[in-house]
This record gives structure tokens, sequence and C-alpha cells, in this order.
């Protein structure tokens, strides 16, 4: 039976070496991790050792081995938002959920990241819940942008 | 609608060499949206916009047009660098100049919208308004070009963002857009191209500031059956982000400049390779880009030129170091992104092992400009050694935020002051980092210093890429140092010993000072003895590491230590930090007259550190107290104190 991963890798007929990290990337967006089968079915795919892929995944930071949680925080850390606060808000969000940087919540719903610099440094510190921004955050209205993703899920169960 | 207007566009304006007849004046004007038939509202939504709340502003417009029955289009724009003053929202109403309001969250549209329509401003939220010469004007509005941000900024980069809409190509062309490119391809050839940006004096603005001209000439003079042109839009400095705000609200113009660029070297194959934390970015560069392929602008035998060339995007997969050159390339390659010895350089070897140009994404975006108005034009501007202008990105404690486009040559204090409106909260001004990770910090002294590349280099700072993070006396510039060396020990690729090693070694060093020691005894001179050894390490580490990271690691710890040395030995012999940043060092103590002994610092002290029995002033145990000050935001008393 044909898989997702089938299908993506199908449209990289052809694909040489340069074009490992692109399928990865797509492979992560449909996933939200790189399992270890996919890395496999990539590794026959394009003729490169899975050690090898492995060694170009794990050097850079975008790439997970794990799955993310359903809600996936980015908190940056660059330079302006750390002279605003930033640690702060880390520590916040770690203290708020229970877990640390780069662990996901039991229940599956948060997970979180450092970044280095999302690139809205004139509205620091910011952070990022799957893509959507919110700036300048505090220790305080972290709960609030906690609570509106809590809200939307139990809204959701229903 | 959209066809029509690509034909004409094609055969009145691409094709056309003459000057504009009547007719076509108008229609330029329609497209570009001076001349209008039904209100437009542009809301400024690049990715500091939409983090401001730009997406609910924009639901609160289409809500308040459809509750009041207007007709009317709704245009998201990139952003016009004010950062602070997002969400900016534009009304252009038809007969009158476009004009403009910041701070507009969702729900103070209504209110703005109904004066508006009623021909009234609302001064709350009026920023300015934009001249053109056959619209009215608004009363009492000043023009864009008095607003104290804008007045001093000389505007080539950054000249349409904010204004056009990114993913109109029609709007681009018409506002004279690919004409440099066309005419380019036409009318010169790639040496002639070469000599002209030479001429021009332009640097690379991703932080070497190399002479573009004349790095292009090492590649146009190498033989080869295939060239590659790649744009950096790596952005890795954290502080900087105009690369992101010129492809988010002008993609157009890094895309015409490149191609100019690749034609001057002979590339047929373009890269933009492209943080991936820049979605927006990725997502409004492939629609353009979709778009000039459309018009024939890329692709093969352009315009009947018989000259070639292909877009690729590529997305980085964040690495600091994937910013360098030869470490960019092997990422490209499919490889880890680490660096190699040069030479051979990029020029002459680069990607696949062919002739390879890279430049900066700022860099690419004043080309089309320069070939337009003529090197002289650009070179007007500046000092003896460094041209043209330079956009900073302002952040950290200061009033206003944003991207700034000035000539070199301007005043940090000018900057900072001026444009950027003082310290944050009035509070007292300290020192402000340029150059990112390898960069260093201006103090007060040397604020009136005129940037260029060589004067920031001898007061120890950078031009680098162009953030400029504003401390003031809050910041503490330890744990500024620490922070940068925390960043370059986590990106460091590893390849060479000095860097990966030595970066760790600094870091612990750093975190000796700023933390609080366990056992007391001979720590000052261990401490003491680090910040000794710290400036030797660094020359190891500068003078042994192979690429610019390592070469540039040690710069912002050597540049605090020359201008801050007072705090380190603060936190050294004190064990202070009197920014009240380095958390472990602070010391707590309880106000025993302003204690009720309601217990709840002693239940929430992690490290269970308060002792004291209910109804009874609490006290602290130094030693086992950490300084994480939950005791203090969590007393109703206002008893804690910190000495
Ligand atoms: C560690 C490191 C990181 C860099 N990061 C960037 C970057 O993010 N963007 C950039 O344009 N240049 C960066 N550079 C500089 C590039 O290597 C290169 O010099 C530049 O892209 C050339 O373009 P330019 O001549 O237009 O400045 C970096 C260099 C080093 C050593
Ligand atoms: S430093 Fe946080 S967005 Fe740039």
């Amino acid at each position: 039976m044909k898989t997702e991963v089938d299908n993506i890798l199908e449209t990289y007929k052809g694909a040489k070496r340069d074009s490992l990290i692109p399928i990865l990337q797509k492979l992560q967006e449909n996933e939200g991790f790189l399992s270890k089968e996919s890395v496999e079915k990539v590794s026959k795919y394009i003729n490169v050792p899975t050690s090898k892929i492995y060694g170009v995944a794990t050097f850079y930071n975008q790439f997970k081995f794990s799955p993310p949680g359903k809600y996936h925080i980015q908190v940056c850390r660059g330079t302006a938002c750390h002279v605003l606060g930033s640690a702060t808000v880390l520590s916040e969000i770690e203290n708020a959920l229970k877990i640390k940087t780069e662990q996901t919540t039991t229940d599956g719903l948060f997970s979180i990241e450092v970044v280095a610099c999302i690139g809205a440094c004139g509205l620091a510190p910011v952070i990022s819940v799957n893509g959507e921004f919110h700036a300048q955050v505090t220790a305080e209205s972290i709960h609030e942008i906690l609570n509106t993703y809590r809200e939307k899920e139990a809204k959701d169960e229903k | 609608m959209k066809n029509s207007n690509k034909k004409f566009l094609v055969e009145k304006v691409l094709n056309n060499t003459k000057p504009f007849d009547k007719n076509t004046l108008l229609t330029l004007k329609q497209i570009t949206k001076e001349e209008n038939n039904k209100p437009i509202i542009y809301i400024g939504a690049g990715t500091c916009g939409l983090g401001a709340g730009a997406g609910k502003t924009k639901i609160a417009i289409e809500q308040y047009l459809e509750t009041n029955n207007i007709d009317a289009e709704i245009i998201a724009v990139g952003c016009i660098g004010l950062c602070s003053s997002e969400p900016i929202m534009d009304v252009k109403l038809p007969n009158k100049q476009r004009v403009s309001f910041e701070k507009v969250n969702n729900t103070d549209v209504n209110n703005i919208l109904d004066d508006v329509f009623a021909n009234k401003i609302n001064p709350k939220h009026i920023l300015a308004q934009f001249k053109s010469d056959t619209q009215e004007k608004w009363d009492n509005v000043i023009d864009i070009s008095e607003h104290p941000f804008f007045e001093k900024q000389e505007r080539i980069v950054l000249e349409n963002c904010g204004i056009i809409d990114p993913t109109s190509i029609e709007e681009y062309i018409a506002k004279g857009g690919y004409k440099a490119y066309l005419n380019t391809i036409r009318n010169y050839k790639s040496k002639e191209i070469c000599d002209l940006i030479e001429e021009s004096g332009l640097r690379g603005r991703g932080g070497g500031g190399f002479s573009t001209g004349k790095k292009w000439k090492f590649s146009l003079n190498t033989e080869a059956d295939q060239k590659y042109f790649i744009c950096n839009a790596d952005e890795g400095d954290p502080g900087a982000f105009m690369d992101r705000a010129v492809i988010e609200g002008d993609p157009h113009k890094l895309i015409e400049g490149q191609a100019i660029s690749a034609f001057a070297i002979g590339a047929t194959k373009a890269y933009i390779y492209i943080r991936a934390e820049y979605p927006l970015a990725i997502e409004r560069l492939e629609i353009a880009l979709k778009k000039a392929k459309e018009y024939g602008l890329i692709g093969k035998n352009i315009f009947g030129t018989g000259v070639d060339l292909d877009f690729i995007i590529k997305k980085g997969a964040g690495a600091f170091v994937c910013g360098e050159e030869t470490a960019l390339i092997h990422s490209i390659e499919g490889k880890r992104g680490m660096p190699r010895p040069r030479p051979p350089f990029p020029a002459v070897s680069g990607l696949f092992e062919k002739p390879t140009i890279i430049n900066n994404v700022e860099t690419l975006a004043n080309i089309a400009w320069i070939i337009n108005n003529g090197a002289g034009n650009f070179n007007k501007y500046g000092t003896a050694t460094s041209k043209g202008t330079k956009v900073f990105a302002l952040s950290g404690k200061i009033t206003l935020t944003g991207l700034v486009e000035v000539a070199m040559g301007t005043t940090i204090r000018e900057i900072i002051y001026n444009i950027g409106g003082g310290i944050l909260n009035n509070k007292k001004f300290k020192s402000v980092q340029m150059g990112g990770p390898s960069g260093g910090c201006v103090v007060e002294q040397n604020l009136d210093i005129q940037i260029d590349y060589e004067s920031l280099v001898e007061i120890g700072a950078m031009m680098g890429s162009g953030g400029m993070v504003v401390m003031d006396e809050e910041t503490c510039m330890v744990d500024v140092a620490k922070f940068f060396m925390s960043f370059i020990q986590r990106e460091s690729c590893g390849k060479c010993i000095p860097c990966r090693e030595g970066t760790g070694r600094m870091l612990e060093i750093l975190e000796l000072i700023t933390t609080k020691p366990d056992n007391s005894s001979n720590d000052a001179l261990v401490r003491f003895r680090g910040i000794m050894e710290l400036e030797s390490l660094a020359d190891v580490i500068k003078d042994t590491s192979l690429c610019g990271l390592g070469q540039s690691a040690p710069n912002p710890v050597l540049s605090t230590l020359k201008w801050f040395k007072h705090e380190y030995e603060e936190h050294i012999f004190d064990r202070k930090c009197d920014a009240g940043v380095c958390q472990s060092l602070r010391i707590f103590k309880i106000d025993v007259d302003k204690c009720t002994g309601c217990t709840i610092c002693a239940k929430k002290c992690p490290t269970d550190a308060i002792i004291g029995s209910r109804k009874a002033a609490h006290y602290i145990i130094d030693d086992k107290c950490i300084g994480c000050g939950t005791c203090d935001e969590v007393c109703k008393f206002d008893a804690i104190e910190i000495l």
C-alpha cells in the first residue's frame, strides 16, 4: 500500500543529493518530525545511506526526531528579544507547561522550541505558536495566550 | 482586467522606449492605484504587523465594510518599517491622497473608518499622508516625509516596502520595475554592468563589505560552462530583519536586482537561499517568481534577447553558520553546512565546483536603482569609503523600533535620538550593539561617529548586516556577552577546534562570573583568572579559526570587556549585578516589619530557602536562595527587598 511518504517521494523523481534537504523538509512538514521509517525510505529512494541522512538532518536545528505537540511554541531567543526579557518569558512558559525546551507535554498538546530570531525584533519579545505570531509578550500575557489555545482545544473536542 | 493589464504592460511599458503618452500615464496611475474609483484599504501585514495583530484588524475591516455595505478593496502590503506603530492601516479614497493610521487594533477600526468615510481624520491614530500631484490633500495631516521617523531617511532599498502590493507584479512594473533589467540585457555587455556597479562604490551589505563590482569580475573572468548566482537571504544575525522586510514587502526588487547581477557574471541559474523561519517571505517570493515567469521576465530567451535565467528557492534549515558562503554552498548541495578553507573562492569554484557569486538581499536590492539612476547618483551618498545608503534594524530599548534607511555617514546619535525617538521610557542610554554575534557595542562617547564600514571597525564594532540593538541602564553587559557566546557556542559547526572548544571555554568563564559561587574560599581568584584568560583565549580563537564565525566569535566579549570592564569587576569582586539581570547574583531579604507571616513565599520558593512560622516574620537562607525572585513576585505586602 502506498503511504503519504511514498507520494511525497514520487514528486522528487530523479532526485539527487541536492534534493535531500528539501525532501526532509517536506516530510517534516507533513509528519511534524522525521520518523525512522521515512528516513529509511528516503535512503532507498535517493540511494544515500541512512547514516549520511542522519548526519545531515542532525546538523540542522530545523529537523526533529520525535513528534511535536499539537501546538508547537517557538520562543525567540534573539538579541532584541533577549534584551527585552525573553529568558523570563521562556521560563514562564516552561513552568506553566511543566516541560522543558525541546519537550512535549504528556497530553501531546504543547511543545517548546527555542529559535534564533523570528524577524519581528521591533516587537520583541516574540513567540510563535504554529506559525501564529504573538508580539511583546510578557510573563503575564503568556498565560492568556496559552489559555486561548487550551480553550480552542476544549471547543474542538466537543 | 488582469490579462488586459498584462498586455498593456508588456506592450506599452516593457517594450516601449519612448516617453509615455497621456493615456498610458493615466492607466499606469490606475494600476499603481494613485487613481481609484472605489476606496482602497491597505493593511500592513508583514511578519511584524501580523505579530502586532494586523490579522484581527483585517477581519474587523472586512466586517465593517460588510455591515456598512461599502464596496472597497482590501490590500495586504508589507512593512513600511515603523514596527512600533503596527498595525498600520492606510485608506485611499477616490480623488483623495492616501492617508495612514497607526496602532489600529481591531477595536479601533470602526471609529477610524467612520471618520474617514465622513471625510474626517481620527486624531488619535493619524500617522501621515502620501503625496500625489493629482489627488486632494487632507487638511492638517503631515506628509510622510515630514514625519520625524521618515524625515531623515533616504529610501532606495525600502522605497516600495509597505506601499505597494507585494503580490502584484503589475504594480511593480507600473512603478518602473523591470525597466532596469530589460535595459541591461538589451543594451549592455556583462562587463559594462560590472564596471558600473564597481564605479557606484556599492559594497556587500551582508557583513563583509567587499566591493560588489570587483567581486563579480572574478566570476566574469573565469571561463565555465555553467555559473551560478546565489542570493544570501539567510539573515542569521538575530536583531536584523531588513532582508525579510524587503522580500515580504517588495520581492520583485530583489528578483530584478538578482537577474541583473546574474547577467553581469553570465550566470543562467539563480538560487535564493532563504531561512525557513521566514514562511511569509518564502510565500511572497514564490508568488513573485511565478508572476515574473508568466511575464516572460525569467525563463528562456527573455524578451527575445537570447538571455536565459532560472530561479530556484532553497530553504535553509536553521543553522547560523550557513550564512557563511562555503557553508551555504554545502547546504544547497544537500550536505552538512560546514565551511571549507578558502581559496579556492566561490567566485572561481563554488556551487557544484562552478563559479558562483553570493550576494546579500540588501546588496541586490540596490542594483536596479543604480542602473536606473546611474553610479553618480548612488555614490553621491555616503563617506569616502562607503557609498549609498544602509538599512538598519532598530530594536531593543528604543522608543520607535523598525527599519531605517539612511545615507552612509549618518551618525549613530542621529539614528537613535532623532529617528528612533531616543531611549524607551526616558531611561539612560548604555550602549548599542551593532553587527550581531560578530560585532560589538558602541558607547555614548562614540555616538557621533559617522557610520561607515571602517569607522565602525575602528571603535570595535561592525557594520554586520545592520542590526542595532539598543541597551539601557537595565541591561547587563556581561549578560549580553554571555548571551552572544552561548549563541555562537551553540551554532559553531564543530569542524575546527579553536571555535568548537574555545567558545565553549569562554562561555564557561562567563557563566562562572555571572552565577553565584557554591564555595566561597578562593573563588574570586578563580573568577579573576578567568577574566585574564578570556583575552588570550579570544586571541587564539580569532587567529586560528577556519571561518568568519570563529574569527569574529570573541568580538562581543572583547568589546564589552573594553568598554564595560567595571561591570565585569563588579560581578567578580562584589558579586553584584547592578542592572539586576544576572539572577543568581541577586540577594533577597525580607523586611520583617512588612512581613505578615502569610507563608505564601515559603510555599512558592522552589528551593525551600525561606523559613518562618505562620503569622511571624520569615527569613531567607542565603545559601539556598537561587535568586529566582519568585518570593518577590508572590508577596502581597511588598516585604521582599533586593539588596
Ligand atoms: C558565520 C557567518 C554568518 C553569515 N551570515 C550571513 C547572513 O545571514 N546573511 C548574509 O547576507 N551574509 C552573511 N554572511 C556573510 C556571507 O558569508 C557573505 O560574505 C555575504 O553573503 C556576501 O554578500 P555581500 O557581498 O552582498 O555582503 C555570514 C558570514 C559568516 C562568516
Ligand atoms: S530577536 Fe526576537 S524576533 Fe528578532
